[in-house]
């Protein structure tokens, strides 16, 4: 707590983080209407903007290079593509921007468990920070590579559903080797060894991206559209698992915010195309099968 | 108890997310999936924290991928929205 907001008392930073939580809401809810839409994005904009901001200037950066250089290069990729892509090609590039932010919250929490092991040992990693941390990797990684293979197919790269044998039995596998790999890092069995690179975060990343390609790969390009509203929702969840490392009450908020409202339009949007969910994800041939969930809003 | 209260937190925004979107226009589900993608990318809060923590090389290397990305998402979303809200406002005025 040296930054250059150094004489402001404790409270400040999570008083800040309050007001941009509020932001967001209000802007969310603006979102939804035609006529606010557009003022509902500015103020969402400016929550944002406030507490990066005050994140920035709050916390001694060590390295302030490094994190401007971070920034600027973010920055100026984020903006190229936003200004460059053709209308046409904006789901795509949302898909993209997605994994970005599903990956990043990956990556923070993996940073911050070496770091922790790299202050403290690895015995001073709490239950707690593990756990969370390992629901972000699984959630961060699948949302990462399935957002990537969802984009690629929205841009046409190759729209039909792959299929391969014993589909569903074989993602079940793979889930199962990643929440296994999530439970030696939370309990310590050393079936691993741990090491200072906390070795099984990085086991379990690896196979929640395996698995985030294997659940988008047998869906068809037409459905696409909920599959990325899925998992905008699950980097939503990704942020807030990663505001459970952290201790962060506004990764709390916005995450959730952004998990729960992106559960609720994905299931608007399977009934408005008069299908599950489930027949959407693991239905397979995109075909529509009639549900009874077709009741008028 | 930290973890209490990030709990109540996490279980009140759920309720709130969920009661926030009701009814919502067809037209506006893609500029609402790239509003709140924007919003997903507050772990660049957390990215710069640990980026910036200097806990060790490492650590700030992985910060240093997840400062990139999350911009990319936090800037790039915001501005697509923009763009995208701003077209639906046009047709609507013709």
């Amino acid at each position: 707590m040296a930054g250059l907001l150094d004489g402001l008392p404790q409270d400040t930073l999570p008083l800040v983080y309050l007001v941009s939580g509020v932001l967001f809401i209000v802007g969310l809810r603006k979102l939804t209407h035609p006529r606010t839409a557009e003022q509902g994005n500015l103020i969402s904009a400016t929550g944002m903007a406030l507490a990066v901001g005050v994140t920035v200037l709050w916390f001694e950066i060590l390295e302030p290079l490094v994190l401007g250089a971070a920034l600027l290069v973010g920055a100026g990729i984020g903006t190229w593509l936003a200004v460059s892509v053709e209308t046409t090609e904006m789901p795509q590039l949302i898909g993209v921007f997605n994994g970005f932010g599903g990956g990043a919250s990956a990556l923070v929490a993996g940073a911050e468990l070496v770091g922790q092991v790299g202050a403290l040992g690895a015995s001073g990693l709490s239950a707690t920070a593990t756990g969370a941390a390992a629901v972000t990797g699984l959630i961060g990684a699948v949302t990462f590579c399935g957002s990537l293979v969802a984009a690629g197919k929205l841009h046409g790269i190759y729209e039909n559903p792959i299929h391969y044998p014993a589909e569903n039995a074989i993602k079940v596998g793979v889930l199962s080797v990643a929440v296994s790999a999530g439970l030696v890092l939370v309990t310590r069995i050393d079936l691993v060894p741990m090491g200072e690179l906390v070795a099984p975060y990085w086991a379990l990343l690896a196979v929640a991206s395996v698995l985030g390609v294997l659940l988008v790969v047998p869906i068809g390009g037409a459905d696409m559209p909920v599959v990325i509203a899925l998992l905008n929702a699950f980097s939503g969840l990704a942020a807030a698992s990663t505001g459970f490392v952290l201790n962060n009450s506004v990764l709390i908020i916005a995450g959730t915010l952004v998990g729960a409202s992106g559960l609720i339009l994905t299931r608007i949007m399977c009934r408005s195309m008069n299908r599950s969910l489930v027949n959407v994800l693991f239905g397979g041939h995109g075909g529509p099968t009639a549900t009874s969930g077709a009741e008028a809003d | 108890m930290a973890f209490v209260e990030n709990l109540t937190l996490f279980v009140l925004a759920g309720f709130l997310g969920y009661e926030l979107i009701t009814k919502i226009p067809a037209t506006l589900h893609t500029p609402l999936i790239s509003g709140t993608n924007a919003i997903s990318g507050i772990t660049l809060i957390g990215s710069v924290v640990v980026a910036g923590s200097g806990h060790s090389t490492l650590a700030s290397v992985l910060g240093f991928f997840a400062v990139v990305l999350a911009t990319v998402n936090v800037v790039g979303g915001y501005l697509v929205s923009h763009q995208m809200l701003r077209n639906f406002g046009r047709r609507r005025g013709e």
